[in-house]
């Protein structure tokens, strides 16, 4: 289904994505006011940038250079050229510690792979620990947000889920008796996992150790009670060196909900006596990013989700409209990538008002890239309605005497044309719009008289 | 040929245009860093307390359980730190000595030598942070400046209690891990 029959379905309850819009653009908002607390926050954004070009440019031998460290360090380093691989080599590590049950903080890298439905078909019971993340799985949902799981739920949806799965009591929408029901229930799994799974925000070449953040302090709880720990994390999350960190850990929390930092950043280097760390580096797909001049900039995305927030679009239409792991602007360019057909009307559920590109921390040029995704679907997929509207425009504006003429057409058009040619299927920026009251002179006919 | 020469290959054969690394300048921060920090800390829903208002928490709280590794009050003391993690199920307090604190934001740098256990900043009920006052630096570069190329196997940079807004993005303290945390800047 395309992204404009998706958002039409997320449109149907109009005070909850009203509530979405409102909610989304509030963190924003802080987002705003946080990052003009820092006088080189463009300073910074530059610098996060500058470092990611580079690490583009040489994720080779920074992956050479990450690995030699990493195993110097007693962790087993792992490479998977696509989502299966990726996949077994996770259920592998689980099979050789006879493990049936394991607890999985965030990673939208393991969502993009499909780890939860393979390892539970393999008879692994798999606890996913962040809330956001536990509320969807009941739901059996993915996150509809990257870094807000379940931004697309109300509180009375989480009460009325956790009554059933956890016997909180029925009606009971306080969200600070929800999370504490979720605490004793993931202190029960997180007691009783022996091997935990995480994502990866940094991983150092300079030292071999890699970060974590969080704020719930979900993926710490896990890995320091389990024996294992596996870590997933995309070939493009490398950064050169340990002072990196400082530039970015500045800019991701800033980014994505407004606070200076989150509470939780754990920077792994070697496993605790007697217990494992394994790193899973993953390719699928991103070296073929890599090798697409135009797109391989959305590779140094570092997953705030600042341009979801941000989106007109993503913010009025919600997650699932976009039918992608990865959603809003920078999946809108991610996506694409990896299946050009599955995902060609992602690029443009797009105004092209460049906010994304304006708040991302580091400088990726979505919304040029959105453009660049057009060129490459209109040429695969030829002419379309809109591109012939755009021909018929061009006629106009490039001789007067057919604009004049067009202009009175189009103010009498208005008034008459009837809601069902405006709002049909064929005009889906029509629908939750109105059209404009039209002015009953041109301007050039009010300036004659009151001018002149 | 594995997966890994495959991927180092595919990225070798991509033409690839130099970029410079670029080196990372001095920001200073403007203002009192002791200030900042608490500032900081309470803006991540901690709270900065001396040493007579953490006592009276611990005595009102009657707490039973209580891990101190700072050596800083080691009267309050009632366990010793167990070898498995899991006997740590039931702690109410752990008090941990930290390295220093960032003023720009309330992080404070531990690493396995503080903590012991690496579960136990997150396993306990209740953490308290006791910081050397004259250990503040101002942002996260001076931060990893003096990191350096400390080893250890374990580093975290914690900035208040376990915290989430995963309902309807209203903020609930107490998540998965601490309820909450009292850092005692202490004048050493």
């Amino acid at each position: 289904m395309s992204h404009p029959a998706k958002a039409s379905e997320f449109l149907e309850d109009s005070a909850k994505s009203k509530w979405h819009d409102e909610t989304l653009w509030f963190v924003r908002d802080k987002r705003d006011t946080i990052s003009k607390t820092i006088p080189e926050w463009e300073q910074l954004r530059e610098l996060a940038s500058r470092i990611k070009d580079n690490v583009l440019a040489n994720l080779d031998n920074y992956l050479i250079e990450f690995e030699k460290n990493a195993k110097a360090n007693n962790i087993h380093v792992h490479w998977a050229k696509d989502a299966e691989e990726h996949n077994n080599i996770v259920l592998s590590i689980l099979q050789q510690h006879r493990c049936k049950a394991i607890v999985k903080s965030k990673s939208i890298l393991t969502e993009e792979c499909h780890l939860n439905p393979f390892l539970e078909e393999n008879g692994v019971e798999v606890v996913d620990t962040d809330l956001g993340e536990r509320i969807v799985q009941f739901l059996n949902q993915p996150p509809s947000h990257i870094v807000l799981p379940a931004i697309h739920l109300k509180k009375r949806d989480i009460s009325e889920i956790f009554h059933e799965k956890l016997q909180t009591e029925k009606g009971n929408e306080d969200p600070t008796y929800l999370t504490h029901a979720a605490r004793v229930h993931l202190r029960e799994k997180f007691l009783g996992a022996k091997v935990a799974i995480t994502g990866v925000n940094f991983g150092v070449a300079e030292t071999g150790e890699f970060v974590v953040c969080t704020n719930e302090g979900n993926a710490d709880m896990g890995v320091h009670l389990a024996d294992v720990h596996i870590a997933c994390m995309g070939i493009e999350k490398i950064i050169p060196r340990r002072k990196d960190l400082g530039v970015f850990l500045r800019l991701l929390a800033r980014s994505a909900t407004g606070q200076p930092i989150t509470n939780y950043n754990s920077h792994f280097r070697s496993p605790s006596p007697g217990k494992e760390i394994h790193i899973v580096l993953v390719d699928n797909g991103r070296t073929e990013q890599l090798g697409r001049e135009k797109f391989k900039n959305s590779l140094k995305c570092i997953r705030c989700g600042a341009c979801m927030n941000t989106c007109p679009i993503y913010r009025r239409s919600g997650g699932y409209s976009y039918g992608s792991v990865v959603p809003g602007p920078i999946g809108s360019i991610l996506s694409p990538g990896l299946d050009l057909k599955k995902h060609s009307s992602l690029p443009f559920a797009s105004t092209l008002c460049g906010s994304c590109t304006d708040v991302c921390p580091v400088k990726i040029n979505i919304h040029e890239q959105l453009y660049e995704w057009r060129q490459e679907i209109t040429k695969d997929q030829g002419t379309n309605a809109k591109s012939i509207s755009m021909k018929i425009a061009n006629g106009i504006f490039a001789v007067p005497f057919a604009y004049k003429v067009s202009g009175a057409m189009m103010r009498g058009a208005l008034k008459i044309l009837p809601d069902s040619i405006t709002y049909s299927g064929l005009n889906t920026w029509g629908k939750q719009r109105d059209l404009p009251e039209t002015p009953k002179e041109t301007f050039k006919d009010w300036y004659k008289k009151n001018r002149s | 040929m594995s997966s890994r020469d495959s991927i180092l290959s595919k990225i070798k054969a991509i033409p690839s245009e130099q970029k410079t690394l670029p080196e990372i300048p001095d920001f200073e921060l403007i203002g009192d860093l002791k200030e900042l920090f608490i500032q900081s800390i309470s803006g991540n829903k901690g709270e900065v307390v001396d040493q007579a208002q953490l006592k009276d928490f611990l005595e009102i709280n009657r707490f039973t359980k209580i891990i101190d590794l700072s050596n800083s009050f080691q009267d309050l003391r009632t366990l010793q730190l167990p070898e498995d993690s899991h006997d740590l199920a039931d702690i109410e307090v752990a008090i941990i000595q930290g390295q220093f604190g960032v003023a720009e934001n309330g992080a404070i740098w531990l690493t396995d030598e503080n903590m012991g256990l690496r579960a136990l900043p997150f396993i306990t009920e209740h953490l308290v942070i006791v910081l050397d006052e004259k250990s503040l630096v101002d942002n996260m570069h001076t931060a990893y400046k003096k990191i350096g190329d400390q080893h250890s196997g374990f580093g975290l940079f914690i900035a208040g209690p376990s915290k989430t807004a995963d309902i309807e993005q209203s903020l609930v303290i107490g998540a998965h891990g601490a309820k909450s945390l009292r850092v005692v800047l202490a004048n050493l």
